[in-house]
């Protein structure tokens, strides 16, 4: 016998569902999450975004992206060689920094540099020895690649010092004291390697938990309105708060554990330091999780097919993080409107939060200032979406 | 009786498409009887769905109330919710999930518990079948069993009203008779349920039907009802000679024919009410050959369908499809732009003398495709004279599609021959697919360029060039009545328009063979009629004609029907010889679907799995 027995129990949750007092039943919501981390686990696209995505990201960015120089191709013309030249380039032979390749005339350096062979161009001239213990000095030519202006300025600056420490080492040598009037000393502190692993992969971990919080989830919503398992899911005793919570639980974790492994690989991979406190890096993580998970569903209410909520999450969650939170770019050399409009993006409070808590500890007030506004971007998205989720196809 | 379940009073509902304003529900006012199956019919866009959503409370209507259950669904969806099934058009349940975790799902959400649930999905397991399949995943079950897993998710716990939107669409008739027998035990035990469907002997199955066009009730009450109204207007034409669709064609020629389609050997009529019963007998004394015999039969309720809505058409000049010539003058001059079936004729080729003389077009012998370790199709032979319709009918992923697929040169044979036109598919699949004409099951059109564009495309596509090019797309326009829709982008047009569109594109360049992939599913009987009226003209023509289809109506316009069950041809020859071998005492008069179900299960006897 299938039909009905039991007219009156089939009501808003039944007998055996415990309701809140919002009429939210556990049982309901219990159903739903199992719902959907079965089918987190079975669509290889999630699993990869969440743990295979964040693993390649941090691989490439760890090992791959650097703005740091090293190795840096360099034409050494040296047009007389002596004792003296030789030592200069054995310093830049030995160091890290440059590869330097001897030439011994300028038009074959500068040939080299037209083809992209070498970044720059020293050139010592025949006089480099005899003016060398001149009142003058002896003075070398550099000429750099300024194609990329960012690197030309480092190169620069490298080469500089290269010089500077290659003086002072010469001078020593000759049993001569170098005294220039001023000395700097530099001291970097936080980074003291000055390794651009060391921001990049913390803010890495911004972006990886956008992609989950917005881009996936967007997506996998938009996928129930277009197979049309959201029409069947609505037309039961279900409520919207049940819906959105059924997603929000098993995003919110998903994402929760590609951060802690990200972080795992930061600290053990790539020995980028955690000063900060993890209770601290985990409850500001949620923070920011919350808000791109609103967004995510805030962009699903709207987009119900997974091409136009990919591409909406792309632009409005995913390049943004990228671009205007920080993560490569330095926000305070960006033009004054465009420093602006990074205010409004949730990535650039949470990649702020994360170098900070990497690389220089739990500093109070920038974490309260960060987590405040990641907590009030949850509760507007979050709310934006409960207020703009219906029961109903129109 | 009781109160009624379901209570529409001046329904109205709008919908905002781009910049113009489609009107779903037109002042709707109907009543759905408790603890019965009302049947939902209608042409497509007649808005079925859209009732279905209001039921629901999904949309809210824009003025007019409706009750369900005694509740409104404005104010009260949530309790309606609670007490409801509804399965909606598409599978609306998760492919990534097996059964059972559906079930779970839906047990969940309708907050069955403990030992009631274990109970409760037994019950439901014997009584859809799916027991051996628990574990499988939903995507992974064939479409008759994606439907019965719908049904069992609405049924977990019991509603007092299950809506279904088009259950049977897609699904073959084994599964399609299960799916019935389901539903109408549960109605011996107290649910009311409302069926929308476009099957019309499912509707005549139904104990109350809703016919519903362009948003308005047309007509309400028990099927029988409807169609004993039409008593003394329906015939059969025994037709002795072989060529049923000259004289199909000639009858539909009558003035006062609202109606005529072929139906085994047989041609089915249906007359105006201003014609006498003596009327047809009287007009077949001149038709064709002369040897015709007449006889009443009773009305069914797709004559009543028929008659209703061409009333209407009459009526309204609305811009349904004209199905036959009736009220048209005989020479193509119709002055609503609609092409009769007579500018058909004259705009197909000619008429080949060629095509009596046995000629096979198609011959297929021992072909074997595999997959992997699975054999799809497991040595197959038949073969299709030139200007022969024959059809390819089997259940869901019994081989059809396949065997159709290597027919059309889109996938290589594992194995044995393959001739279309006399050419061989293993060889030269690439010539072949130039002289055929293939119309995919969801007309494959593009939908953002206009008709125009789509034909310019496929004319290129087959190589028409210059002034060739021009005059064949001046040509396909006249014929199937797309000039005053040559600018229209196609995903607008009507289904009615898009399947003439389909039809064009995939004939532009005069093929040989034409391959209809299940050509009218999910298509009105107007639209369905409409098309058939242009692929019998074509195949007067001596173009030969291959169709797969699940609607055994369509079945009926083939000459020949071959069926293929676990990869085999378990089965061949005309509609008529099918009905005549599964003739017996409890069905002494077996449609073809009957005979279709008992071949299956004969077959499922003799080789066991």
């Amino acid at each position: 016998m299938i039909g009905h027995q039991s007219d009156g129990e089939r009501g808003s949750g039944g007998p055996a569902a415990t309701l809140d007092a919002a009429g939210t039943s556990r049982m309901r919501l219990a159903g739903l999450i199992r719902k959907e981390t079965l089918q987190i686990l079975r669509d290889p696209s999630s699993i990869s975004i969440a743990f295979v995505l964040p693993a390649i990201l941090l691989l490439l960015f760890g090992y791959g992206i650097s703005l740091d120089a090293t190795n840096v191709p360099v034409a050494l013309v040296i047009e007389n060689p002596t004792t003296e030249t030789s030592s200069f380039a054995a310093s830049l032979v030995n160091s890290s920094y440059f590869a330097a390749a001897i030439m011994r005339d300028r038009h074959a350096a500068e040939e080299a540099l037209i083809a992209g062979n070498a970044a720059a161009i020293v050139v010592l001239r025949s006089d480099f020895a005899r003016r060398l213990w001149s009142p003058a000095g002896a003075p070398i030519q550099v000429i750099v690649n300024g194609t990329d202006a960012n690197t030309a300025r480092i190169i620069a600056g490298y080469m500089q010092g290269a010089w500077q420490k290659w003086l002072e080492q010469y001078a020593l040598d000759e049993g001569q004291v170098l005294a220039p009037p001023v000395v700097m000393e530099q001291r970097v502190w936080f980074n003291a390697e000055v390794r651009s692993r060391n921001f990049l992969v913390p803010g890495l971990i911004a972006i990886i938990m956008t992609l989950i919080g917005t881009l996936l989830t967007a997506m996998v919503v938009a996928r129930e309105w277009e197979r049309g398992t959201m029409e069947a899911l609505m037309v039961t005793p279900v409520r919207i708060g049940e819906i959105l919570l059924g997603k929000l639980i098993p995003y919110f974790l998903l994402g929760m554990g590609s951060m802690v492994l990200s972080t795992a690989m930061a600290v053990w991979v790539f020995d980028v330091p955690l000063r900060g406190s993890f209770a601290v890096l985990l409850a500001v993580s949620a923070l920011f999780m919350l808000a791109s998970l609103g967004m995510g569903l805030l962009i699903s209410t709207i987009a119900r097919s997974q091409f136009v909520a990919g591409q909406v999450a792309i632009i409005i969650a995913f390049l943004p993080a990228f671009i205007l939170s920080g993560f490569i770019f330095d926000i305070t050399s960006m033009p004054a409107v465009v420093q602006w409009i990074t205010h409004i993006i949730p990535a650039r409070y949470f990649v702020s939060s994360l170098q900070t808590l990497f690389l220089a500890g739990t500093v109070w007030p920038i974490i309260f200032a960060n987590g405040a506004a990641l907590g009030l971007m949850a509760v507007i998205f979050l709310g934006l979406t409960r207020r703009k989720t219906r029961k109903s196809l129109e | 009786m009781s109160a009624p379940v379901i209570e529409l009073r001046d329904v109205h509902k709008r919908f905002a498409a781009g910049e113009r304003t489609i009107t779903a529900l037109d002042g709707l006012s109907a009543e759905v009887g408790s603890g019965r199956i009302t049947g939902l019919v209608g042409p497509d866009g007649a808005g079925k769905t859209t009732l279905m959503r209001l039921l629901t409370g999904l949309l809210k209507p824009d003025s007019g109330s409706i009750r369900v259950l005694e509740l409104d669904t404005v104010t009260d969806t949530q309790n309606i919710q609670a007490s409801i099934g509804y399965m909606p058009q598409r599978f609306g349940l998760y492919e990534d999930l097996s059964v059972s975790e559906n079930l779970e799902l839906y047990a969940d959400l309708q907050g069955l518990a403990g030992t009631d649930r274990k109970a409760r999905f037994d019950r439901l397991m014997t009584f859809t079948g799916l027991g051996p399949f628990r574990k499988r995943l939903a995507g992974r079950l064939s479409g008759g069993m994606k439907q019965k897993l719908g049904l069992a998710c609405t049924l977990v716990r019991p509603p007092r009203l299950l809506l279904l939107d088009e259950p049977s669409v897609g699904v073959d008739p084994v599964s399609r008779r299960e799916l019935w027998d389901i539903v109408h035990s549960l109605v011996d035990e107290g649910i009311s349920v409302l069926w929308a469907t476009a099957y019309l002997d499912e509707a005549e199955r139904c104990h109350d039907v809703l016919l519903l066009n362009e948003g308005r009730l047309l007509a309400a009450g028990p099927p029988q009802t409807l169609s004993e109204r039409l008593k003394g207007r329906t015939f059969a034409v025994r037709v002795a000679s072989a060529d049923r669709r000259t004289v199909l064609h000639e009858i539909r020629g009558l003035p006062h024919v609202v109606d005529a389609i072929v139906k085994g050997r047989d041609v089915r009529v249906l007359v105006s009410r201003h014609a006498d019963t003596a009327y047809l007998s009287r007009c077949c004394r001149n038709v064709g050959t002369g040897a015709l015999q007449v006889e009443e039969v009773d009305p069914v309720f797709e004559d009543a369908f028929i008659d209703l809505l061409k009333d209407q058409d009459v009526a309204a000049e609305t811009s349904v499809i004209s199905v036959s010539n009736n009220a048209q003058p005989r020479n193509g001059s119709d002055p609503t732009g609609k092409p009769s079936t007579e500018t058909v004729l004259a705009g197909t080729p000619k008429l080949d003398d060629r095509r009596n003389n046995g000629e096979a077009v198609i011959q297929v012998a021992g072909l074997v495709r595999k997959f992997g370790d699975f054999t799809a199709v497991d040595g197959i032979d038949f073969s299709v004279k030139r200007g022969e319709i024959f059809g390819l009918l089997g259940p869901n992923g019994a081989g059809k599609s396949t065997t159709f697929r290597m027919l059309c040169g889109l996938l290589p044979p594992t194995d044995g021959k393959a001739l279309v036109l006399g050419i061989d598919l293993r060889r030269a699949a690439a010539i072949a697919r130039g002289r055929i004409g293939y119309m995919a099951q969801k007309f494959s059109l593009y939908g953002n360029m206009s008709v125009l564009q789509n034909l310019q495309f496929f004319a290129s596509a087959y190589g028409l060039a210059g002034r060739t090019r021009q005059r064949k797309i001046d040509v396909e326009l006249a014929e199937f009545g797309l000039v005053p829709y040559a600018d229209a982008t196609s995903e607008t047009l009507p289904l009615g328009y898009k399947q003439r569109l389909a039809l064009a594109c995939a004939i532009m360049h005069e093929p040989g063979v034409l391959f209809l992939d299940e050509p009218t599913s999910g298509v009105d009987p107007l639209v369905r009629r409409e098309f058939w009226t242009r692929i019998n003209a074509m195949a007067a023509a001596g173009v030969t004609v291959m169709v797969t289809t699940h609607f055994m109506e369509e079945a009926e316009y083939c000459d020949r029907i071959g069926i293929i069950y676990r990869g085999r041809l378990v089965a061949a020859g005309t509609p008529q010889d099918l009905k005549n071998e599964h003739r017996n005492t409890d069905l002494p008069n077996p449609t073809l679907e009957d005979a279709f179900v008992d071949l299956i299960e004969h077959y499922d006897r003799e080789h066991p799995q």
